[in-house]
């Protein structure tokens, strides 16, 4: 008997000393891991998240991310987050394929992997949030350059670099609807690769080699704010237009020097908010992330997936003139 | 020995006359007198840290931490420009001259005092420093319209022909012509980097010379990176990104010896030049640019494997002269 009353108080303790830090461990901890520490747009995607784990309660958010934008410093970041096994990897990466292999050891040890911003190839997380779906975005950066030149002109294009995966995308897109917009003629795409020198280099010669520019489009926040720098001091304001995708705080110096007329960005708040809102669905509540699958996401709705598991949080918002103001102080 | 070395910027001087004039086949309006003037505005930073870092190089050293020293200097230079609009911006470029300096003191102290090589020292303050502009900015940019005109104004401004920027450059390479063929300091970094054991018994103190290399090529530093944070309107913790290896490659293809001893202020603003003008041209001729990383890198290869050789055939010739005086 005593044996047995025994092995029951151990098994008891035993099951207590296991069950205590269960409970004491009810913090889920939500890590997003961004292109690079430093860059405005993630700072706001954090807060974001951050307004998402106050309105969970139990979410701790790990904001990290590489100091330089490569997938070498992604990798060392994922690994020390899998030694710490967070609950989920909320990330926009900087490479479509080389973060899949160290995303999918982060799966098998029971990590909830979601992309972000800029996706991860499909079998790399279980889903991806699009800040905006693709289409929209591609129409958009052509449609603000179209809208100034109702006689059509020559419009070039200012990217990140050759490999990035999203600038790489929406340009794709872009060139899917030129056809709506007749009189409008890309000349040349070139690369800043995120640097502001090379992105006022690149503008600077895209205006020497095509002196009739009507506008630079430019759908990556630091080579926007460098080709509207580099028109101003070409003296080219008023004749060439720089729009794109920026940031209104790091806008408005553009807006008001007339070096852009107009720009475009989704809320990078709402982004971290929602991305840090799924995966805490994927991670605690059993959702499942599989094509046509609705995930709920706080405020800003739902998520309907695609066939590739990817899902569109809201169209881009227009910031001109009228409403930088309102704006340049937020984000 | 010193005839060889003309010989070289020669070279140097004629390949990139020979570039300009393909790429104006290719583009007429790139040797405009006034685009050939944008193009050495814009090569201004590059020959200023180019200079600094080769003060370093000669003595037998190597500054990884300028570029970062740079973003940190012009981010606490916009930073201040921010919180006191007011302050004139020659107190604005002292602080940033002295704030360079007192960063390549560090790098100095620690290579001096403690010995650790130098590669070793500025990788670590490298990273150090870029974690201090996160540190002090908290992570956010301070952009062109926070930051007041004179500011922006400054390195831009216009005075006989030249912006002022590329006068800062000329400036820049007159002082440090003087200083390096007519003073002590310039003639004791030669010997540092030459013999440290025969530059010893002359009576000079290696690691003192090899400090104040340091605290030069930090001071220059930190005044383009006041300079660069005005020209581009821009600050944040990722500027100049990879920058410090462009210097380096400036330094390597103007002839500088990375074994220390041999250089010239002259070969250093010809490497700088030369890549300045590789990095403005391949924009405006129209190649993809998938080709143009390859093209500016093969550049660099052909540069450096070119000095290499040239100064292997000259060491023989000094130890063959050598032994038929004995």
């Amino acid at each position: 008997m005593s044996v047995i009353k025994k092995l029951a108080t151990s098994v008891a303790l035993a099951g207590a000393m296991f069950g205590t830090p269960a409970f004491a461990q009810e913090e889920v901890r939500i890590a997003l891991v961004v292109k690079a520490l430093g860059i405005g747009f993630f700072e706001a995607a954090n807060e974001g998240a951050q307004e998402a784990a106050a309105e969970l309660g139990n979410v701790e958010i790990i904001y990290t991310g590489p100091t330089d934008t490569t997938a070498e410093g992604q990798i060392e970041v994922i690994n020390a987050l899998i030694a710490q096994q967070v609950d989920a990897i909320a990330i926009s990466s900087n490479d479509t394929d080389a973060l899949v292999p160290v995303l999918n050891r982060a799966m098998q040890r029971g990590i909830t992997v979601i992309s972000w911003d800029s996706g991860v190839a499909p079998e790399g997380r279980q889903l991806h949030l699009n800040p905006s779906s693709n289409p929209l975005i591609g129409n958009m950066i052509i449609k603000l350059a179209a809208d100034h030149l109702p006689d059509g002109g020559e419009v070039a294009l200012l990217s990140a670099t050759t490999t990035s995966t999203n600038q790489n995308i929406w340009m794709e897109e872009m060139n899917a609807v030129m056809g709506d917009y007749p009189g409008i003629e890309v000349v040349a795409t070139v690369y800043g690769d995120d640097l502001a020198d090379k992105s006022y280099r690149e503008a600077t010669g895209l205006m020497q080699s095509y002196p009739d520019l009507d506008a630079i489009i430019a759908p990556t926040s630091v080579g926007i704010v460098a080709a509207a720098q580099a028109v101003v001091d070409a003296g080219k304001v008023g004749q060439v237009n720089v729009t794109g995708l920026g940031l209104p705080s790091e806008m408005a110096g553009a807006i008001e020097s007339g070096a852009s007329q107009s720009f475009a960005i989704w809320n990078p708040i709402d982004l971290g908010y929602s991305a840090t809102m799924l995966a805490y669905e994927l991670s605690q509540n059993g959702a499942e992330a599989a094509p046509g699958a609705e995930i709920p996401m706080g405020r800003m709705g739902t998520l309907t997936l695609d066939e590739n598991n990817e899902g569109a949080m809201a169209d881009p918002f227009v910031y001109d003139a009228s409403n930088i103001d309102d704006f340049k102080s937020i984000f | 020995m010193m005839r060889f070395i003309p010989v070289r910027e020669a070279i140097l001087g004629s390949v990139t006359l020979i570039l300009i004039i393909l790429v104006a086949s290719r583009f007429a309006g790139f040797v405009a007198p006034s685009n050939l003037a944008n193009v050495f505005n814009d090569t201004a930073p590059l020959i200023i840290l180019a200079l600094g870092q080769m003060v370093v190089i000669l003595t037998r050293c190597i500054d990884l931490s300028v570029a970062a020293n740079l973003a940190l200097t012009g981010m606490a230079a916009a930073m201040i420009n921010v919180a006191m609009p007011g302050l004139p911006i020659p107190v604005i470029i002292a602080i940033a001259v002295l704030m360079g300096g007192i960063m390549g003191a560090i790098n100095g102290v620690l290579v001096w005092k403690l010995s650790i090589p130098p590669i070793v020292v500025t990788l670590g303050t490298m990273t150090i420093f870029r974690g201090i502009i996160f540190l002090i900015s908290d992570g956010k940019w301070v952009n062109s319209h926070e930051m007041s005109a004179a500011f922006t104004g400054f390195p831009r401004a216009v005075l006989l022909g030249l912006p002022v920027l590329s006068w800062v450059a000329i400036m820049t390479v007159i002082v440090f012509g003087i200083v390096m063929s007519r003073t002590q300091f310039g003639r004791s970094i030669f010997a540092v980097g030459g013999n440290p054991h025969a530059a010893v018994y002359t009576g000079i103190n290696v690691g003192k010379t090899q400090f104040w290399a340091f605290v030069v090529s930090g001071a220059l530093a930190g005044l383009t990176g006041y300079l660069w944070v005005a020209r581009y309107a821009v600050a944040y913790v990722d500027i100049a990104g990879g920058f410090e290896l462009e210097v380096v490659a400036a330094c390597v293809i103007g002839g500088i010896s990375i074994a220390g001893g041999i250089g010239s202020v002259g070969g250093a603003v010809l490497g700088a030049i030369f890549l300045g003008v590789v990095k403005n041209a391949l924009p405006v001729v129209n190649i993809s640019p998938f080709w143009q990383l390859a093209i500016s890198g093969s550049a660099i290869l052909i540069a450096v494997a070119f000095n290499a050789r040239s100064g292997r055939t000259k060491g023989r010739i000094i130890l063959k002269s050598a032994e038929a005086t004995q």
